[in-house]
């Protein structure tokens, strides 16, 4: 009998949703970071799913605090072991919304203190852990329970933040964007960024089946259309060199993703047609922003 | 050899630290904090102390990267006063949960609106309910002192909860008092090397901040349960301490002139001072007072209390702040400490030294005057705000 | 006895047998060719590569679906649970 032995560091028998693309981003991070890491994650859906007591599915040490501190903690992880001359991946694994909004603060202070972790967001695109609430990494109209359409709203009216340019801002070592739906692209990243030291930002597009609407196999197709139709681009940029995209050969319209989901079923009535082509002017100004097209 | 020096307050609780040999100090300056961290990293500039030192972006953060360090295993101190503190609460009740034993100084200010940098007890009050234990100092060299103990306090496996020495901001931090030093080697004896019970290792990846499914009541219990023990723990470190370096600054409590007194005010912090001072006045005309220190405020020694008030007729408490709608948080505490007792001292509750205003000894007599008089008519006023300017409310 | 802080141990996530949430199972057909693309999307951590065939963890396996929708081969199949 041939096992081919692949590392796996989270324990099954977790509490995720069935199709959970955060699940499947914690198992191809943890694949590549290995035994000899310590992870710091926020308060939100991995936090709660992996961590019952007395039945976490983490098999390397891990810390939880509080939703808006992790990249705090995780500087006193690393200084802890740099104060007794250990070493260990320090890496932090936090959803969009302890990243984006309440934990900008302390992710920006760690970047600029030059700490050697590896920040990792998970962006499923709204605070699921609550029951789908929107964040500023929520895409352009799409519906949440606070940012519902009605009369006099389309979804969300606001545009995604751009956490990477922040973090390219404070001058990291490697800044990257990936998803799950391209697991070598992942693994390949979160690899280069723990060999380098100092910051390092890494954001993962992790489709929730469940805050999207959209049944649970279709988790890693979705993030392929994502990709595929240029809303998420996937580049990183590695500290004084050029920027490199993964390019598409043939783009795909957006209509093709917002079709899946639920929560951009409201675009599908006539008038909401301006909203549409504004989604589908947003690809295409990443397309060329990016050179995303082959 | 100690050696003795007339130095700032802040920089004795700096020697202190130092002593301490601490492997983390995380911090953001608020004042009056802010002396005691600038000298901590100008030994750290200097070599004299091999901390990692974060300069954190805010309380918030020096909280979190304590909590970091310390789930490590690694000795972690932090300080701060008034917003920071309040900043701080959210971390300071994960981490007592968490059972990590951060020492870190509560420089005492009060809180904002009005904002203003003066001292009272408005902000450690606050965080009275955390699970963090809380030991308030009158003088300096008591301030040394228990910021060596606090660290032994802390790591105790038996306790294993957070610690802050709370001291009155300017009156002790930013006056100057000879202050004795202790050997660096007498020091490294009585507190050894941080053994974590836990800590993050990869050797043997444990869980922490992990998800309560039905067990929250427990784990508040085993806290409450540890806060007990401290008691015990608190009194036999100051001991030890007395027993390497001589000197002796009480464990929970200190009872100054109380064996045969009446009247017993009741405070906490350096108005302590103050009061005595007016105690050996009054004593020497012949009047039956005393005071009693509460030095640990949490967890709260209910039982020594009462043992000390027990035959006095009335306990003045002095509370530099107020739980608006419901009054002075100590006078709180020592009322409940009382109630279930048969024949038990009146409790006169002042409110007094809020923002700063100056409690001196013509205060005390003021108060003890007051006490008097309740003495006479049976009557005690409900709360009594001292030296309030009633010509400002009309 | 429970631990101080709830501080706890790793991988015990196993005592929580999350098979039984399954309404659909992946079986595994012929067609597979045990190359592994399944095993890296399963967020259960529930295929394992033994023989040069994908094997399914059924006690832990929450039938997602998301296996057999990346099959290349479409060597897996759902089918419904007879509960
Ligand atoms: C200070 C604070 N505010 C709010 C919450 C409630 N809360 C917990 S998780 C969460 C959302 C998490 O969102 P995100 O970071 O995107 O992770 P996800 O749940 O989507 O995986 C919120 C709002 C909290 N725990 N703490
Ligand atoms: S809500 Fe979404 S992110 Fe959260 S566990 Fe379920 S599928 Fe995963
Ligand atoms: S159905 Fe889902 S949980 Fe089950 S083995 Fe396939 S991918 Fe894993
Ligand atoms: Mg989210």
């Amino acid at each position: 009998m041939v096992t081919t032995e692949k590392l796996n560091l989270l324990a099954p028998g977790h509490r995720a949703c069935p199709g959970c693309g955060a699940a499947i981003a914690l198992r191809q991070i943890l694949r590549v970071v290995g035994r000899e890491t310590i992870v710091v994650s926020a308060t939100g859906c991995v936090e709660t799913f992996t961590s019952p007591y007395g039945q976490s599915a983490w098999e390397v040490p891990w810390m939880h605090s509080l939703f808006e501190n992790s990249a705090a903690v995780a500087s006193g992880v690393e200084a802890a072991l740099e104060a007794k001359g250990e070493k260990a991946n320090v890496v932090i694994i936090s959803g969009d919304g302890g990243t984006f909004d309440i934990g900008m603060g302390a992710m920006s202070g760690m970047f600029e203190r030059k700490h050697n972790i590896t920040y990792i967001c998970y962006d499923n695109e709204a605070y699921m852990n609550t029951g789908v609430q929107r964040s500023s990494a929520t895409p352009y109209a799409a519906t949440t329970t606070t940012s519902p359409a009605g009369k006099n709203s389309y979804g969300k009216m606001e545009f995604k933040k751009d956490v990477p340019a922040i973090a390219l801002a404070h001058d990291v070592e490697y800044v990257a964007t990936t998803s799950i739906a391209y697991p070598q692209d992942l693994m390949n990243k979160v690899k280069k960024a723990i060999g380098i030291k100092g910051p390092k930002y890494i954001q993962i597009h992790t489709p929730c089946c469940i805050g999207w609407g959209f049944d649970s196999s279709q988790t890693i197709a979705m993030g392929k259309l994502a990709a595929e139709t240029g809303l998420v681009p996937l580049f990183e940029v590695e500290k004084g060199k050029q920027m490199v995209v993964r390019k598409i050969k043939n783009t795909k319209p957006i209509q093709e993703y917002l079709n899946k989901q639920n929560r951009f079923r409201h675009l599908a009535k006539e008038d909401k047609e301006k909203i549409m082509e504004k989604l589908q002017e947003i690809c295409n100004d990443n397309v060329k922003r990016f050179g995303i097209s082959e | 050899m100690s050696r003795t020096a007339v130095m700032e307050g802040s920089f004795a609780v700096a020697e202190a630290v130092k002593a301490c040999r601490p492997e983390v100090i995380a911090a953001y300056p608020i004042s009056p904090q802010t002396h005691i961290i600038e000298e901590l990293s100008k030994y750290v500039a200097d070599n004299e102390l091999s901390s990692k030192y974060v300069r954190a972006d805010s309380e918030f953060s020096a909280a979190s990267i304590v909590y970091g360090s310390s789930g490590t295993g690694a000795r972690s101190y932090t300080a701060s006063s008034s917003q920071g503190l309040l900043l701080m609460t959210e971390v300071l009740y994960a981490m007592a949960g968490t059972r990590l034993p951060v020492v870190l100084t509560g420089v005492n200010r009060t809180v904002s609106a009005p904002i203003t940098i003066q001292p009272d007890h408005q902000d450690t009050m606050a965080l009275r309910d955390t699970g963090v234990i809380q030991i308030y100092v009158e003088n300096i060299q008591e301030a040394y002192a228990t910021h060596i103990q606090a660290f032994k306090l802390a790591e105790d496996h038996d306790i294993l909860l957070p610690v802050m020495v709370c001291m009155d901001g300017w009156i002790l931090t930013h006056t100057f008092e000879p202050v004795k030093i202790e050997e660096q080697e007498l020091v490294d004896k009585f507190l050894p090397p941080f053994v974590p019970k836990y800590r993050l290792d990869p050797k043997n990846p444990l869980t922490y901040g992990s998800y309560g499914d039905d067990e929250v009541p427990e784990f508040r219990y085993m806290m409450h349960f540890a806060m007990e023990k401290a008691k015990t723990k608190i009194q036999l470190i100051a001991e030890e301490y007395k027993e390497i370096f001589g000197d002796y600054f009480g464990g929970l409590t200190e009872a100054y002139k109380c064996e045969d007194a009446e009247i017993i005010l009741v405070a906490m912090g350096s108005v302590i001072g103050t009061i005595k001072e007016t105690i050996d006045q009054l004593r020497s005309e012949g009047k039956k007072v005393g005071v009693l220190k509460v030095r640990t405020y949490r967890p709260f020694p209910a039982e020594e209390i009462f043992e000390i008030v027990k035959n006095a007729k009335i306990v003045a408490v002095i509370d530099k702040s107020i739980s608006v709608g419901q009054g002075g948080q100590l006078a709180t505490d020592i009322k409940a400490a009382l109630i279930n007792k048969k024949t038990p001292p009146l409790v006169y509750s002042c409110i007094a030294g809020m923002g700063g205003r100056e409690v001196n000894i013509n205060t005390v007599k003021y108060i003890i005057n007051k006490s008097e008089n309740s003495l006479i008519t049976n009557q005690v006023p409900d709360i009594d705000y001292i030296e309030i300017k009633r010509q400002y409310l009309e | 006895m429970l631990t101080i802080g709830a501080v706890c141990e790793a991988g015990k996530s196993r005592l929580n047998k999350t098979g039984s949430w399954r309404d659909y199972y992946p079986e595994i057909t012929a067609k597979c060719t045990g190359c592994g693309i399944c095993e890296l999307f399963c967020p259960d951590s529930s295929i394992t590569i033994i023989d040069k065939k994908c094997i399914i963890n059924y006690d832990y396996c929450k039938g997602c679906g998301i296996c057999a929708n990346e099959c290349p081969k479409t060597a897996i199949l759902m089918k419904e649970e007879r509960k």
